[in-house]
């Protein structure tokens, strides 16, 4: 396994925002992260990554990066040379002030040791698979001069230029337009099978997840939902939650009325409800959800949906 | 159409960018010539990529900004020409929801305060008990009312500004993507709530949004726009389409399933600049069907049930 | 008003609030405070050190320090503040038209602001000082222009922005004027900034007032300022240091207290910080 992470946790002061997290990812292999918007999704990444420090955070639980258990430290070497991290925003992830070439040239100097013209020729290589038009102009551009597309495309080049081995991708595509995130999620779905590469996407899609993923851990309020391979999870979830998030896709010949959402909305860490963190939202809840939280596994609820038959 | 609630003819809308001491301000044209009807009761959709003018589209309708050609009609009277106190007699009967839920209330104000503004606006008070069945009409509880818009969630404040835009009891709501600063599950119900008023209260809406998904399942008409001009308008959400970008608009939503996976015949390029568009027809330069026509001469939106401006339609 | 208790709450704009209040009183309270005069001579007990009968000492004509720095700051404060008061006043006012009509009328105020703004303060005070005279109104006339620019670009600015905000166009999508627009959404949520500009704004001019006074050209004798005692004491600076020294103090005193407590003001305002309730 190139990441496994175990029972997965952080505190922050007093509070802790997450618990309980447990996934695996092997090399050549997508895992979708999904959840809404409070659910602990950048927070995970965060915590894979070693980068709670930036937060004030503490972390608890095992990372493992290709089988060996990684402390802060190990994580912090790691960064950069075998896990690469996309963000959301590619604006704050590139320097206004240096040509874009640059930027990517730099990261395959600085962790692979290369001369400056083989760290270009390199550049010009990861720019032409990003399917950039005319790289070598690209690449003697500043970030200003580039659309959102076009800059998001140089991050990702950024974060392969150190030819890491994990890739984090923190809502990759969410600032683009549907066109374009069309490309970028189809470029990323062909580098990971390409080269062997293990990503963990993040994203609050439903679509991108199924378009991409192999396998999906559900979040909800700090805890796991569900971990399912994508097809399980799409024709038979089990966690009410997953099944919620999916209805509020719309879908070509869904009949009109029939979006209704997920009533409430995910409570803030400092307002976690008792026993499933889901029952005050959930249809199916009763007495022992309001005062046990369910079982941990691949679905953590104590009244799962049934699969359908045939 | 017999009779539309409100129409445009021709709105055009150009802008002035950059131009200091020395430089002479670039020009584009956000809006080109743009006509679309809306049939009382209807929800029209207007779908698009980021600068197709769509915004600037829903703010010439309600006359927020000032077209630099082409009317807008309302119910029989020209917005673009009514004297400012008629204009705001006028707006009385049309409102709009915002895509900013964070920005669309003043910090300072409690719902109370944002639901009676609309009848400040126009010299009157509220009548007793309207804030508390505005609230009630967009779901939120009655003690909300003395809430201030930190205190609520963005589902919250995108139901307050919905009842704001009810206050005055309108027939026509523009909105300009409501959901797409919100979660899905929220989005979900915020369109709900949207279809449960649209029947009850019997109004049209103007939807403008860049999720191609979300229009089909909401509206009744959809108008494609690229690059500030109208591409097709889809008389029925589930129509074919006949226009390249349509078709590619489409295909780069993803359902959400994975036995549909597919690989994209994916676009080649992106978005030309509004400030140096090509002759022709805009979208040429990506489109897979473009021949030498195309980038030469203009396609005109074709006369029949389902408007395609394209010389080579599917 | 909440905001300004909530700046007292915390540690230093609590100490800081505490220290002005104590000027003000003082300053105030001044012919109840002390006995003496503070512009009748007494030579016999000139350069005394603090005793009982002078807690301060007295400066080369006899008359006590303390009496003279509650009387200078009645002078100090008063001038100070009433002329940054007109100030954020007119500043506001032009800067709120300027940002609401646009067009030539902004681009004219906005050339004059920066016209003066690229102007040393002291230069625009000493021009002002010498046209109008030496003197209190003088003064006055000089600080309320020197800072005019700072509170004009400030609020042009933070109406501008709040112009661009989505609850002002949901206002004018209902019909809302101009006027109506100012009173309702803009002014009230430009005011706060404006405000703490002209309280941090308020210690600069003690400095600016007592450079003036320090020059002979802000309070005449006998009327003390902070700044014409310390011009009194410059001379002396070697025989009797507190009579410079002391009148200093108090300038640097209490405008430390006065950014201070405008800091803390800032910290109190912000609406966004404040904690989620409910």
């Amino acid at each position: 396994m190139l990441l496994s992470v175990e029972n997965l946790g952080v505190k922050i002061g007093a509070v802790q925002p997450l618990e309980g997290i447990g996934f695996a990812l092997d090399r050549g292999e997508i895992l979708g992260l999904v959840g809404e918007s409070g659910s602990g999704k950048s927070l995970t990444a965060l915590a894979c990554m070693g980068l709670l420090g930036l937060i004030g955070g503490q972390r608890l639980g095992t990372v493992a990066f290709d089988g060996v258990v990684q402390d802060e430290a190990g994580l912090a070497r790691l960064r950069g040379r075998k896990i690469a991290l996309i963000t959301q925003n590619p604006m704050t992830a590139l320097d206004p002030v240096q040509r874009v070439g640059e930027q990517i040239a730099v990261v395959a100097r600085l962790h692979l040791g290369t001369t400056p013209a083989a760290a270009r020729a390199r550049t010009l290589d990861l720019m032409t698979q990003l399917r950039i038009p005319e790289a070598a102009a690209v690449a003697d551009s500043y970030p200003h001069q580039l659309s959102g597309g076009m800059k998001q495309r140089i991050v990702i080049a950024m974060a392969l230029a150190g030819e890491p081995e994990l890739i984090i991708a923190d809502e990759p595509t969410t600032a683009l337009d549907v066109t374009v995130q069309a490309q970028i999620v189809q470029i990323l779905g062909q580098l990971v099978r390409q080269r062997g590469l293990g990503l963990v996407l993040i994203t609050h899609d439903m679509g991108v997840v199924a378009q991409v993923c192999d396998r999906v851990a559900v979040l909800y309020a700090g805890r796991l939902a569900e971990t399912r391979e994508v097809g399980d999870l799409f024709s038979a979830p089990r966690h009410p939650y997953s099944a919620a998030l999916i209805a509020c896709i719309p879908r070509e010949g869904m009949a009109p009325g029939s979006l209704t959402g997920i009533p409430g909305a995910v409570p803030s860490v400092a307002l976690y409800p008792p026993g499933c963190r889901f029952h005050p939202r959930c249809p199916r809840a009763d007495a022992l959800c309001a005062t046990t939280p369910p079982p941990q596994g691949a679905f953590a609820c104590h009244h799962p949906l049934e699969v359908p038959h045939g | 159409m017999a009779d539309p609630l409100v129409e445009a003819r021709d709105l055009m809308r150009r802008f002035a960018s950059g131009g200091g001491l020395l430089t002479r301000p670039r020009t584009m044209l956000a809006v080109r010539g743009v006509s679309l009807q809306i049939a009382r009761g209807e929800v029209l959709g207007v779908v698009g990529e980021s600068g197709c003018g769509k915004s600037t589209l829903a703010r010439l309708m309600l006359r927020l900004i000032e077209p630099s050609a082409g009317s807008v009609h309302f119910d029989g009277a020209e917005v673009t020409r009514l004297a400012p106190r008629a204009l705001r007699r006028l707006r009385r009967r049309m409102a709009m929801v915002f895509q900013d839920p964070y920005s669309s209330l003043d910090p300072r104000f409690t719902l109370a305060d944002v639901l009676a503004e609309p009848f400040a606006v126009q010299g009157e008070r509220p009548a007793p008990g309207r804030i508390e069945a505005l609230l009630a009409q967009v779901g939120l509880a009655a003690p909300m009312a003395a809430a201030y818009p930190h205190q609520l969630s963005g589902g919250q404040r995108q139901r307050a500004g919905i009842a704001r835009a009810l206050a005055l009891s309108p027939d026509f709501i523009v909105l300009d993507e409501p959901t797409a600063s919100l979660d899905v599950s929220i989005q979900a119900q915020i369109i709900g709530l949207l279809s449960d008023l649209r029947r009850d209260l019997g109004l049209t809406y103007l939807f403008i949004s860049h999720d191609l998904g979300l229009v089909r399942y909401f509206c009744d008409r959809i108008v494609v726009m690229y690059l500030g001009a109208v591409v097709e308008v889809l008389p029925r959400p589930d129509a074919a389409p006949r226009h390249p970008y349509t078709s590619a608009l489409m295909d780069s939503t993803f359902a959400p399933d994975p036995a549909r996976r597919r690989t994209l015949t994916a676009l080649a390029g992106e978005i030309p600049s509004p400030f140096d568009l090509p002759p022709g027809c805009a979208f040429a330069a990506r489109c897979p069907r473009a021949s030498d026509l195309c980038r030469r001469e203009t396609p005109a939106l074709s006369g029949d049930a389902h408007p395609t401006a394209c010389h080579h339609p599917l | 008003m909440r905001a300004v208790l909530s700046a007292l709450r915390t540690p230093k704009g609590g100490i800081a609030g505490l220290w002005l209040v104590l000027v003000a009183l003082g300053a105030v309270l001044a012919p109840w405070l002390t006995s003496y005069a503070f512009d009748i001579q007494d030579l016999p007990s000139a350069y005394q050190g603090p005793s009982a009968a002078h807690w301060l000492g007295t400066d080369e004509f006899g008359r006590d320090l303390l009496t003279r720095i509650l009387y200078g700051a009645r002078v100090s404060l008063s001038v100070s503040g009433i002329s940054i008061g007109v100030s954020v006043f007119a500043g506001m006012v032009l800067g709120a038209a300027a940002g609401l009509i646009g067009g030539a009328f902004d681009r004219a105020v906005t050339i004059c602001v920066d016209l003066t703004w690229s102007f040393p303060e002291i230069l625009i005070a000493l021009i002002l000082v010498a046209i109008i005279g030496p003197g209190i109104a003088g003064t006055m006339a000089a600080i309320a222009v020197a800072y005019l620019a700072q509170f004009t670009r400030l609020t042009r600015a933070q109406i501008l922005a709040i112009k661009g905000e989505t609850y002002v166009e949901a206002a004018r999508s209902m019909g809302a004027s101009n006027l109506f627009l100012l009173f309702r959404h803009l002014l009230p949520n430009a005011l706060a900034p404006v405000l703490v500009a002209g309280m941090l704004a308020t210690g600069d001019a003690i400095i600016l007032e007592a450079t003036l006074g320090f020059f002979g050209l802000g309070a005449q004798p006998p009327t003390p300022s902070w700044g014409a005692m310390m011009a009194a004491g410059s001379a002396l600076l070697f025989k009797a240091p507190g009579i410079i020294v002391l009148p200093g103090v108090a300038v640097a005193v209490t405008v430390v207290a006065i950014n201070l407590f405008g800091d803390a003001l800032v910290r109190a305002l912000d609406i966004k910080t404040r904690p989620r309730e409910g």
